[in-house]
């Protein structure tokens, strides 16, 4: 048995047996987010794309490539989302250099 | 639709997933929203399937078309439909294949149809334009008032040729030029042409009126190629895509999309509810997917378009099996696209 199922993500709302108050109150607010407003639900769909990449979440990696594919995106666009992701996570990764050369600097002559 | 439903709704969970893992009829689905599926009181739609032969082997075809296909409609079973057109006035004659213009009888059909005051719809799937004998069907279908329904999966070629086989998208576009020539799919023309997109693997299609933008901006920018709608199909778990989804692995999770994603609301704009689809032999079905599974008219109504009565299919049952989710799925579809806005 591996750590992640797929099965387990058509199962996520079991986590509803135990507080379902709260679980519903997530779905709502979850369900709410994806709707149609100031950003297509395909826009929303990419940007969960790309937030599942920088989590590295594999359920929400396989939930957001379906979403993208039905809210049709093509792989060029998904591709480019999850550039954006990368990028924004080696760029915040290269940034905290400076911290490191702040610590370092601090203690040098 | 589906999209934007990437986790299970809550209080879904004792229906749709429980249902998905658990074995579940269309009946009941429809039966537990509250609803019954009947015929309506008329039948609009006579959809006419000419047989198997094709240009072209599409992969998720669930006629399983083909070159090699000999299952074609003769000369004696056209001329019972057209007789059939002729009495009881059909609103609208949609003609299917296969290509349905490689039958020898199709004009004769197509004609004789639109003499007799049908509004007729051809499944063209362009690429037939280029076989020989062909050259002219833009003609053809101008001169009869065609509407010309073609499927095209998406506006890039990747996707287009991994459905369809290499090179069709190319081929594709020239036919679109040539129909868009002649005045198809250019407003105020008065020639209708429409495309169909259908998922390039086993996902449900986007909202329609979405991926109809898309399509237009993109044909126009990138090929100067118009059109007037576009329709969503959902690709039905039946022949050459039940293939493909098995061998893939992906016929359990499909299905559960499916089941997932039933939508009462689609139940009544079914097109079962209007239509009488008659094959090769001239046996008649519920739809064209019922009647790649053999799954005939209910018993007691005529089981020929020889013996067709218009009034012994009114309000009367519809034969259904577990593909029938395909078309209540996300906005629902049919052969004119989606049925839920």
């Amino acid at each position: 048995m591996s750590y992640y199922e797929e099965d387990d993500l058509s199962r996520f709302s079991d986590m509803g047996k135990h507080r379902p108050d709260l679980f519903e109150k997530f779905m709502a607010w979850y369900e709410a987010c994806q709707e149609d407003g100031a950003l297509s639900r395909r826009e929303k769909a990419l940007i969960g794309l790309a937030v599942a990449h920088a989590l590295q979440c594999p359920y929400c990696i396989d939930a957001y490539a379906q979403s993208c594919l039905e809210s049709g995106s093509n792989m060029e666009q998904m591709t480019e989302a999850i550039h954006m992701a990368s990028a924004l996570r080696g760029g915040a990764a290269l940034i905290h250099g400076l911290q490191a050369h702040n610590s370092v600097n601090k203690v040098s002559m | 639709m589906s999209e934007g439903k990437a986790l299970p709704v809550v209080n879904a969970e004792t229906t749709a997933a429980a249902a998905a893992r658990a074995p579940v009829s269309f009946d009941g689905r429809v039966a537990g929203a509250g609803l019954t599926l009947r015929r309506a009181v008329a039948v609009e739609t006579l959809q006419v399937n000419v047989g198997k032969l094709c240009n072209q082997a599409c992969k998720h075809c669930h006629v399983d078309a083909g070159p090699k296909r000999t299952e074609i409609m003769s000369e004696e079973i056209a001329g019972q439909i057209i007789e059939a057109v002729r009495r009881h006035r059909f609103k609208t004659v949609d003609i299917t294949g296969g290509a349905p213009e490689l039958n020898p009888s199709f004009r004769r059909l197509v004609t004789e149809s639109r003499n007799a005051g049908a509004h007729v719809i051809v499944r063209h799937n362009l690429t037939v334009l280029f076989e020989p004998g062909q050259e002219d069907l833009p003609d053809f279908f101008r001169a009869r008032g065609v509407e010309v329904v073609s499927s095209l999966p998406y506006f890039l070629a990747q996707q287009t040729d991994a459905q369809r086989g290499r090179g069709v998208f190319a081929k594709s576009l020239e036919a679109l030029r040539r129909l868009n020539e002649i005045g198809y799919g250019i407003e105020g023309s008065g020639l209708a042409l429409h495309l169909v997109y259908n998922p390039a693997g086993a996902f449900l299609p986007p909202a329609q009126s979405s991926i109809e933008a898309d399509f237009k901006r993109e044909l126009r920018a990138r090929h100067g190629v118009s059109f007037n709608s576009l329709y969503t199909i959902t690709n039905m778990p039946i022949r050459r895509f039940l293939d493909y989804l098995r061998r893939t692995g992906n016929e359990e999770r499909y299905m559960r999309k499916l089941v997932e994603a039933f939508n009462p609301q689609a139940v009544a704009g079914l097109m079962c509810r209007t239509l009488v689809s008659v094959d090769w032999t001239g046996r008649l079905y519920d739809c064209d997917f019922n009647q790649m599974l053999d799954l005939g008219v209910a018993p007691q109504l005529p089981r020929t378009i020889a013996d067709f009565d218009p009034r012994e299919f009114a309000g009367r049952e519809i034969v259904t099996a577990a593909h029938c989710f395909g078309c209540t799925a996300g906005a629902g579809s049919s052969c004119g696209g989606s049925v839920v806005s």
